[in-house]
């Protein structure tokens, strides 16, 4: 039983068509990039997912025992964090506020579980500090933290790396792959080529085509050349 | 100085000046608790279009002959506060271009509404009044000051309660409801407590100045402080010693009791201001 099934899904808003036919499936352990150009639908695909906004037609399921609140979710980062006065540990804790329920506090559990968090993603040091004082990179981190607060499960990641130094992207890489050995399932969505093929155990193309198979067997399709041909091999 | 004192003692006698100072505070409190979200989800107008929202319906009581004009204008409030944080995104009409048309729209009908239909012989003194609430914190009755007690009691109860919850929908609302937090409730939640501290705060300052009462204490703590809950408590503590430190100066100087708040207010967020530059030059 898959963690996640997607069937025949639309997507779009307002009425507006953005991506048809997309079916694919996660089982628990893969690492699934989503890859695509501008506009072609993929933020809105995790959105779905996340049951964040409600797809034209076609379903999306969990199995394997994966409530569909049990996501952990790395959202680009939006206007409002860029300024928002709030210290690493207080964000790191509020992944947990989706299992607190009508409970007012956090239970010593869930304070241990951001701290190992903190600790796991190398960020404990900075508990206290301001998060918008804090490099691309950490704040990546410090959300990164707070999405494995929510979930042990499956973490949806909209471009983890984006804005982010070479360096600061390598090491976001390299995390989110320990991860992933770990059992983590992982789905991102990436612009980055080279690296979704570098780490990827599946990969989902939407767009005017649309693929979803194996690392291998994305190599080995006809997009690929074609992608290869037009843009170069993908590597730098 | 120990003049100063005696008269201060002697106001103090009058229950009208007691009324006024328990209220005042309690509201500033309650104001200041909110203006922190409300300011970080950009909703910084909120505060002043309700209040017109208020006024206008204040204007349909005074017109209906209504004597208790709470029955209308809490309800009124209340349902524009949930339209107008619902809205939010994605609509045809952006927040707050939503927030300056009902403000101007429900300010405009509700003076026009006055001017027709008021058999009172002051309309511009009535109107000035609710506007900028010249005196009408002097004026609470013990009923009044009874009400204001218990929706501040119950308003920093359910901040408290729900403050865990508050700052994960404030902070990533996506999160929070990919989470299973349930956002679209919690918004709710906000709107209505902000409609209630909205009537209640046009007593202290009336309509024109709420916005004050709802923002400057909150910026005055982020000058400041850059974690939420500091944030939050001190802007509750500047907002209280503001409120205190206004309704003793227009007492004891005279000056319209609103205006002298937020003037206390004004005067706090420069001290911060200037200190929080100061901090971080070091």
């Amino acid at each position: 039983m898959p963690l996640l099934t997607v069937k025949n899904l639309t997507l779009g808003y307002e009425g507006r068509t953005v991506a048809d036919g997309i079916s694919f499936a996660v089982d628990s352990g893969d690492y699934l990039c989503i890859i695509g150009e501008n506009g072609s639908g993929k933020t809105t695909l995790m959105r779905a997912v996340l049951r964040l906004n409600s797809p034209i037609s076609g379903s999306i399921e969990t199995g394997g025992g994966l409530k569909s609140t049990e996501i952990g979710y790395l959202p680009q980062q939006t206007e409002v964090q860029r300024d928002f006065p709030a210290s690493v540990r207080e964000i790191v804790l509020s992944g947990n506020a989706g299992h607190a329920g009508l409970r007012p506090f956090y239970s010593a559990a869930e304070k241990a579980a951001a701290l190992s968090n903190m600790e796991k993603l190398g960020i404990a040091h900075l508990a206290k500090r301001c998060y918008r004082e804090l490099s691309g990179g950490q704040q990546q981190r410090v959300l990164l933290a707070r999405a494995l607060c929510a979930t042990r499960k499956l973490l949806l990641l909209d471009e983890p790396v984006s804005g982010l130094d070479p360096e600061a992207a390598a090491e976001m890489y390299d995390i989110i792959d320990r991860l992933n050995q770990e059992g983590i399932t992982v789905i991102m969505i990436s612009h980055d080529i080279s690296a979704a093929l570098k780490y990827a155990t599946h990969i989902l193309r939407i767009g005017s085509e649309i693929f979803f198979g194996s690392r291998n067997e994305y190599i080995k399709s006809r997009q690929f050349a074609d992608f290869s041909a037009a843009y170069g091999s993908g590597e730098e | 100085m120990s003049e100063l004192f005696s008269k201060i003692v002697l106001y103090f006698e009058y229950p009208f000046v007691r009324y006024a100072m328990i209220a005042g505070v309690l509201i500033a409190l309650c104001s200041s608790l909110l203006g922190v979200t409300l300011v970080l989800k950009r909703f910084s107008f909120i505060g002043d279009g309700l209040s017109h929202v208020a006024f206008g319906a204040i204007a349909i009581a005074a017109v209906l002959g209504l004597t208790n004009e709470m029955l209308i204008v809490l309800p009124v409030t209340v349902l524009s506060a949930v339209l107008l944080l619902k809205t939010g995104r994605r609509t045809k009409i952006k927040g707050d271009a939503a927030v300056a048309m009902i403000s101007v729209g429900a300010l405009a009908l509700g003076y026009l509404l006055m001017s027709v239909f008021s058999t009172s012989a002051n309309v511009s003194g009535d109107v000035c009044s609710t506007l900028f609430g010249s005196s009408l914190i002097l004026t609470l009755s013990k009923a009044e000051v009874a009400v204001s007690v218990v929706l501040s009691a119950v308003v920093t109860a359910v901040f408290m309660l729900f403050y865990n919850k508050i700052f994960a929908v404030t902070f990533d609302e996506d999160f929070a409801r990919a989470g299973g937090v349930r956002a679209g409730a919690y918004n709710l939640l906000i709107a209505v407590v902000t409609a209630v501290v909205i009537v209640l705060a046009m007593n202290l300052v009336g309509s024109l100045l709420i916005s004050a009462l709802i923002i400057f204490p909150a910026l005055s703590a982020m000058c400041i402080f850059k974690s939420f809950r500091p944030v939050i408590v001190f802007s509750a503590i500047i907002s209280v010693v503001c409120a205190a430190a206004g309704i003793l100066i227009s007492i004891l100087a005279a000056t319209p009791v609103g205006a002298t708040v937020v003037a206390a207010d004004i005067a706090a967020f420069l001290i911060c201001r200037i200190a929080g530059a100061a901090v971080r030059r070091q």
